[in-house]
């Protein structure tokens, strides 16, 4: 047991020596929760609008006054009916608010529902879609939020879990599932063969020290570091993103401790098949990076993929995982919501640890 | 028989056709610096490491250190020392926590370790770099360290693989005055190389020729049995009939 520690010891001054990978490791999780929750945004803020107005009554000058406190849009004054091209153009607005001329009379009309004439007409900019598209809706809502606004035609929309449709909620947990994964089982993948490499393996075998606690002893700094990361990433998602959190937090760190012991029987894996640090990122980035990004739904919703590659999509532990944290995190639900998710995650650890550990020692001898 | 320390008999090793190691039998005695020759190929690495418990024989059977290599593994590992023809101490951890490592693997007390600490130090006169991290050392400083941290445990046996490869002649003598003073303290030297100026060195010598220990024996016999002038020599004249090459 004494060996154990000094390797654990050993290990951990590894890590801390590589300050370089450390710094990475640390700073990453915080980089990319800020990245993905401010800067990658799916959500559209701040579109530059230009109204026309014949008339300035008192209704319009209202509900441009109400639109211009509104995070979503940038009032960026009136202009001419003619100049409309010219501004949409040149790219100083994505959108164009037309009023009626006679807006308050339709207005009206409409909320007696005597008129059905257009009193308010919207132009959009559509080179970029995503943008054109959100910015209709934002548009259409910043109209009926007004009550007087065609109110009877108007479906009741409700939209619940995260009802100001924050793209950067959804991020988190596919974070989450991304680090985990490149922390366990790249860097423990690389480390174990790093010493194979570098000849150092061989004489640890040598040596009384049984090799499951020398690769045990492997995994807790990075185990450690791992707890960091998460601990890390749930505060700033919940303190900076204002993610909200309202779901079993003793089930979500248990899940995400199941995951990383997950993640780290796959770096065992890795380690076992490869010979040099350079084919284990590869492995790594190929068969784990790549499938937790484009598979697992952190960016794309499994339910739009092709049936092959929703079929594709089961095997990666990832996906299970994001979709659980979803639920809890986002969707505020208790853990008896997941238990499908929790249990094909515990057959996956189970399944590969011992895949793992029957490789490990078969390659020993 | 207690004097014998390693005892090996129809030692077999194959991987699917292929016979690495192929009948060898030999004994060595406590205390001897024994010289396990040949070409790259030969067999040598797999012979060592089924030696050093890291691997099962096909067949046959041997001892090493009072205990049998195909069921006792675990309690030769505690009784023998190893050292690699790669570099295998740690680069970017210094001297002392390098020594404090093996020292822990081999379940040295806090004392123990200490005291063996500073007489590793003193002896390779490193006390000034106890703390300067191994990677920045001389190839052949390293060697030393890796062949005293090897020996730290005090093993009865020590398996040497091309322990001088890359090393300079100056450093390479220095390394061999090292062997002997362990030798001389009874510890037994378990040593391949490719130089067969070292072979010299060697109390006594095998070489082995495609698996099979084709000669065996002191130098001075070696060298007059093939009536060749060096160990040099009587090596050319058994590697000619090898038919594996590199």
């Amino acid at each position: 047991m004494s060996g154990f520690l000094h390797f654990v010891k050993k290990e951990t001054l590894h890590i801390l020596r590589d300050r370089r990978t450390m710094l990475i490791v640390l700073l990453m999780p915080v980089v990319q929760v800020l990245l993905f929750g401010f800067a990658i945004s799916t959500e559209v803020n701040n579109i530059p609008f230009f109204a026309v107005a014949p008339n300035r009554t008192e209704a319009v000058r209202q509900q441009i006054e109400r639109m211009s406190v509104n995070p979503y849009f940038l009032f960026k004054g009136y202009i001419d009916q003619s100049r409309i091209d010219r501004v949409l153009r040149s790219g100083q607005a994505t959108a164009v608010v037309v009023f009626a001329d006679d807006y308050d009379r339709l207005v009206e009309g409409a909320a007696a529902g005597a008129v059905d004439e257009v009193a308010v007409q919207f132009i959009l900019d559509a080179s970029n879609p995503n943008n054109a598209g959100t910015g209709q809706i934002y548009l259409q809502r910043a109209f009926l939020a007004d009550g007087s606004t065609a109110a009877g035609s108007a479906p009741a929309v409700r939209i619940l879990y995260n009802p100001q449709m924050k793209s950067s909620y959804n991020f988190v947990p596919g974070i989450m599932g991304l680090i985990f994964i490149l922390i366990c089982a790249m860097m423990t993948s690389v480390s174990i063969v790093r010493e194979k490499e570098s000849g150092t393996m061989e004489v640890l075998l040598v040596s009384p020290v049984r090799p499951i606690w020398i690769i045990s002893a492997k995994m807790i700094p990075y185990f450690l570091l791992s707890c960091l990361a998460l601990a890390t990433i749930l505060l700033l998602a919940h303190y900076v993103l204002g993610v909200p959190m309202s779901g079993s937090m003793v089930g979500l760190v248990g899940l995400s401790l199941l995951y990383l012991v997950l993640s780290l029987a796959l770096g065992l894996f890795i380690s076992t098949v490869s010979h040099t640090q350079v084919v284990a990122i590869l492995i790594s980035g190929m068969l784990l990076m790549l499938p937790v990004i484009m598979l697992s739904g952190m960016l794309f919703p499994v339910e739009n993929m092709p049936g092959i590659l929703q079929a594709l999509s089961c095997v990666v532990p990832a996906r299970w995982y994001i979709e659980a944290v979803r639920k809890l995190m986002i969707g505020g639900q208790s853990f008896a919501a997941v238990w499908q998710e929790s249990a094909i995650l515990l057959g996956m650890t189970v399944a590969l640890v011992a895949v793992a550990l029957k490789k490990f020692n078969d390659k020993l001898e | 028989m207690s004097d014998v320390i390693i005892s090996v008999k129809d030692l077999c090793k194959c991987f699917g056709d292929f016979t690495a190691v192929d009948h060898i039998t030999f004994e060595v005695q406590r205390g001897e610096i024994f010289g396990f020759l040949g070409a790259n190929g030969a067999g040598k690495t797999t012979a060592m490491r089924m030696l050093c418990g890291l691997s099962y024989p096909t067949s046959g059977s041997g001892r090493v250190a009072g205990f049998d290599i195909c069921t006792q593994g675990e309690q030769i590992k505690r009784h023998i020392g190893y050292m690699s023809q790669r570099f295998s101490l740690y680069d970017d951890l210094t001297v002392r926590e390098n020594i404090r490592l093996y020292a822990g693997i081999y379940g040295l007390g806090r004392y123990e370790t200490l005291r063996r600490t500073v007489s590793v130090l003193n002896r390779l006169h490193f006390r000034d770099e106890a703390n300067t991290l191994v990677g920045s050392l001389p190839l052949g400083w390293k060697q030393k360290l890796a062949f005293s941290v090897a020996t730290l445990h005090r093993p009865e046996v020590v398996f040497l693989d091309e322990p001088t490869g890359g090393v300079d002649p100056v450093t390479r003598r220095q390394f061999w005055e090292m062997i002997y003073e362990a030798a001389s303290g009874g510890t037994t030297v378990f040593v391949t190389t490719h130089y067969m100026d070292e072979a010299e060195y060697c109390s006594r010598v095998s070489i082995m020729v495609d698996g099979k220990i084709e000669a065996l024996g002191a130098p001075a016999e070696l060298k007059k049995q093939y009536g060749a002038e060096s160990m040099d020599e009587v090596f050319r004249i058994l590697a000619r009939g090898a038919k594996r090459s590199e």
